[in-house]
């Protein structure tokens, strides 16, 4: 059952860069690999520290369990378990996980003979947590800084954190963030559509049987007729990934400088200067 | 590196393509596609041809127009100085009517504009809509991608629309401006008592989110087998090979499950669809069926009734060091 019926001829052995042939095995669809154990032990540890903090906490409502990082005034330090050490501890074992699951990938693409385009890809996505939860904290001093984990708490977190700034929204990388988000969103929703177009057409009457599955001639044309342009079969998937890297990669950084040592005040203010550009030269205007 | 696929470096030259023959619908199409090298390192090199049409040609007045309103309505309120034009771009706005205007037809100055531009932008976005169904079923396609589109315009009447006409004021509708429109997103999640606990709102950003993700993943594994024609996906689908094979076993490998090249087209068309989807249904609901989520989220067990297992968010105006 774990054994696609073409998959036989694909599990060879190498590629691994850790181990050589010692966990270059699977267990069922999954592969194991030196970083599959490495992946269990911290995401074992981790969810099993989750739920010892959770037990320290008043409710089992999976919907308001909230692991807290430890108060400001451990600074950088470690924090007895139950004031924020759990946390401490789960961000230590997401991070290794994260990093694991993305040497894995790259151990699987190595077997598979793919670029290296996923795990890359990852990385931007474990670059953004770690922004959060590593590199915002050092920089305001304090693993305090870092957000909850829970499902609702951690969006507690997000709305008191941007009303320390005024509107959030006027956040410059904020503004670049989402936009990205909504045009990667876009195009994927351009390009599922435009493949399941092509792969279940239709004819013009309902009456008149199943249609021909299109070539890519269509999907270029389709767009040429539409917008005047097609990215073609290659570029959508070039675009999609830049959009959605850009997605996080701004993300990061709009959550990056709004932290003291960089910006402190209402983000309105940001964009005052323009306006006043008037002052520019020092003179009243 | 020189595997990864990030540009393409060798360009093809020939006689442009002019797009599949629809018979008398050719001629609405312009005729002067030509090449760029520079676009061509990344997608296609070729630019145009487009398809004009009716609707088309409609729609794009339609939308120029209300562009045009918009944009002399700033004009009008910088005193036509271009230079105040530039450096106050982004807090210019043309609004909607007062409150006290309600539903009713309101003067030029007092809301007209933001009407007539309003209207104007409908007609184009609906227009648009035909468009992109025409030329669809022209070419005999699917209905995917205006079925898409026809999720984003959900979202877009339930915004200017449905719930205005529901809430019985124009003045809840969206106004058109940079600034304005941010002022009134964060003006509508702390008027309904914290947008963070309607869940169609989590539900939308859930797949906004998710949308994001599955096209990293998707994007990244069709560049990923490129060097086995991966990105030639119709014809993965129709007759599967090597390239669909890896991209497969990496994901039933990585995750134990795995899309087939057709199938993860229909996830990323339902997460980006459901986007806009739920997203509508959240503004929807606000102010018409739920005042307040903390309230609603309290009530259904989302939010805590005692904050104090929840931790204090440390200001951050300030270093710790």
């Amino acid at each position: 059952m774990s054994l696609l019926s073409f998959e036989r001829k694909y599990r060879v052995r190498g590629g691994t860069l850790v181990g050589g042939d010692l966990f270059d095995f699977w267990v069922g669809p999954f592969y194991m690999g030196f970083f599959g154990i490495t992946t269990i032990f911290f995401a074992g540890l981790g969810t099993a520290l989750i739920i010892l903090g959770a037990s320290y906490g008043p409710t089992w409502n999976p919907w308001l369990i909230s692991i807290n990082p430890p108060a400001i005034e451990y600074g950088l330090g470690m924090a007895p378990l139950a004031e924020g050490g759990i946390w401490q501890l789960v961000t230590m074992c997401a991070m290794g996980a994260f990093i694991s699951w993305a040497l894995r990938e790259v151990e699987i693409c190595r077997k598979l003979g793919m670029g290296y385009h996923v795990p890359f890809a990852f990385g931007v996505a474990i670059f953004a947590y770690a922004t959060l939860v590593i590199f915002r904290p050092l920089l305001l001093g304090a693993w305090g800084h870092g957000f909850p984990y829970g499902i609702f708490s951690h969006l507690q977190w997000v709305w008191n954190t941007g009303y320390q700034y005024g509107n959030f929204h006027y956040n410059p990388a904020h503004m670049v963030a989402i936009t990205f988000f909504f045009t990667t969103t876009l195009a994927l929703a351009l390009h599922g559509g435009m493949i399941l177009s092509a792969a279940n057409p239709r004819r013009h009457s309902s009456f008149g049987g199943p249609a021909e599955v299109k070539t890519p001639e269509y999907e270029d044309t389709f767009f040429r007729d539409t917008i005047g342009y097609s990215v073609g079969t290659l570029g959508i998937h070039r675009l999609g990934l830049l959009l959605a890297l850009n997605a996080g990669f701004w993300s990061a950084v709009c959550i990056f400088i709004a932290a003291g040592p960089i910006w402190s005040e209402p983000w309105t203010e940001w964009w005052e200067p323009l306006r006043n550009f008037y002052t520019w030269g020092g003179s009243a205007g | 590196m020189q595997y990864q696929n990030i540009f393409t470096k060798v360009q093809v030259r020939s006689e442009p393509e002019v797009g599949i023959d629809i018979g008398l619908g050719n001629r609405d199409r312009t005729e002067n596609p030509f090449y760029n090298w520079l676009v061509g390192t990344f997608g296609n090199a070729q630019i145009g041809p487009i398809y004009l049409g009716f609707l088309g040609t409609a729609a794009f007045m339609c939308g120029g127009a209300a562009f045009v309103i918009i944009g002399l309505n700033y004009w009008v309120q910088v005193d036509f100085n271009p230079v105040r034009f530039v450096l106050e771009l982004p807090w210019l706005s043309l609004d909607p009517p007062p409150e006290e205007a309600g539903l009713s037809i309101p003067s030029l100055q007092e809301g007209g504009w933001w009407f007539i531009a309003s209207f104007l932008l409908l007609a184009s976005v609906v227009l648009w809509w035909f468009r992109m169904y025409r030329r669809a079923v022209e070419l005999q396609l699917g209905l995917h991608v205006p079925l898409a589109f026809a999720s984003a315009i959900w979202l877009f009447l339930v915004l200017g629309l449905i719930r205005p006409i529901l809430m019985g004021s124009w003045s809840e509708a969206v106004p058109y401006g940079l600034f304005t429109h941010l002022d009134w997103t964060a003006n509508f999640s702390l008027n309904w008592g914290n947008l963070f606990w309607n869940p169609f709102h989590a539900l939308s950003i859930v797949f906004l989110y998710g949308s994001t993700l599955l096209f990293a993943m998707h994007g990244a594994t069709i560049l990923a087998v490129t060097r086995y024609g991966g990105e030639r996906e119709i014809e993965q689908i129709t007759d599967r090979g090597t390239a669909s094979d890896r991209a497969a076993l990496f994901w039933r490998w990585t995750m134990g499950f795995n899309a087939t090249m057709e199938s993860v087209h229909r996830w990323a068309w339902w997460f980006a669809m459901l986007t806009t989807l739920t997203g509508g249904i959240g503004i929807l609901l606000s102010g018409t069926v739920v005042d307040d989520w903390t309230t609603w989220g309290i009530t259904h067990g989302i939010v805590p009734e005692d904050f104090s297992w929840w931790p204090e968010t440390p200001s951050s105006l300030e270093s710790s060091w």
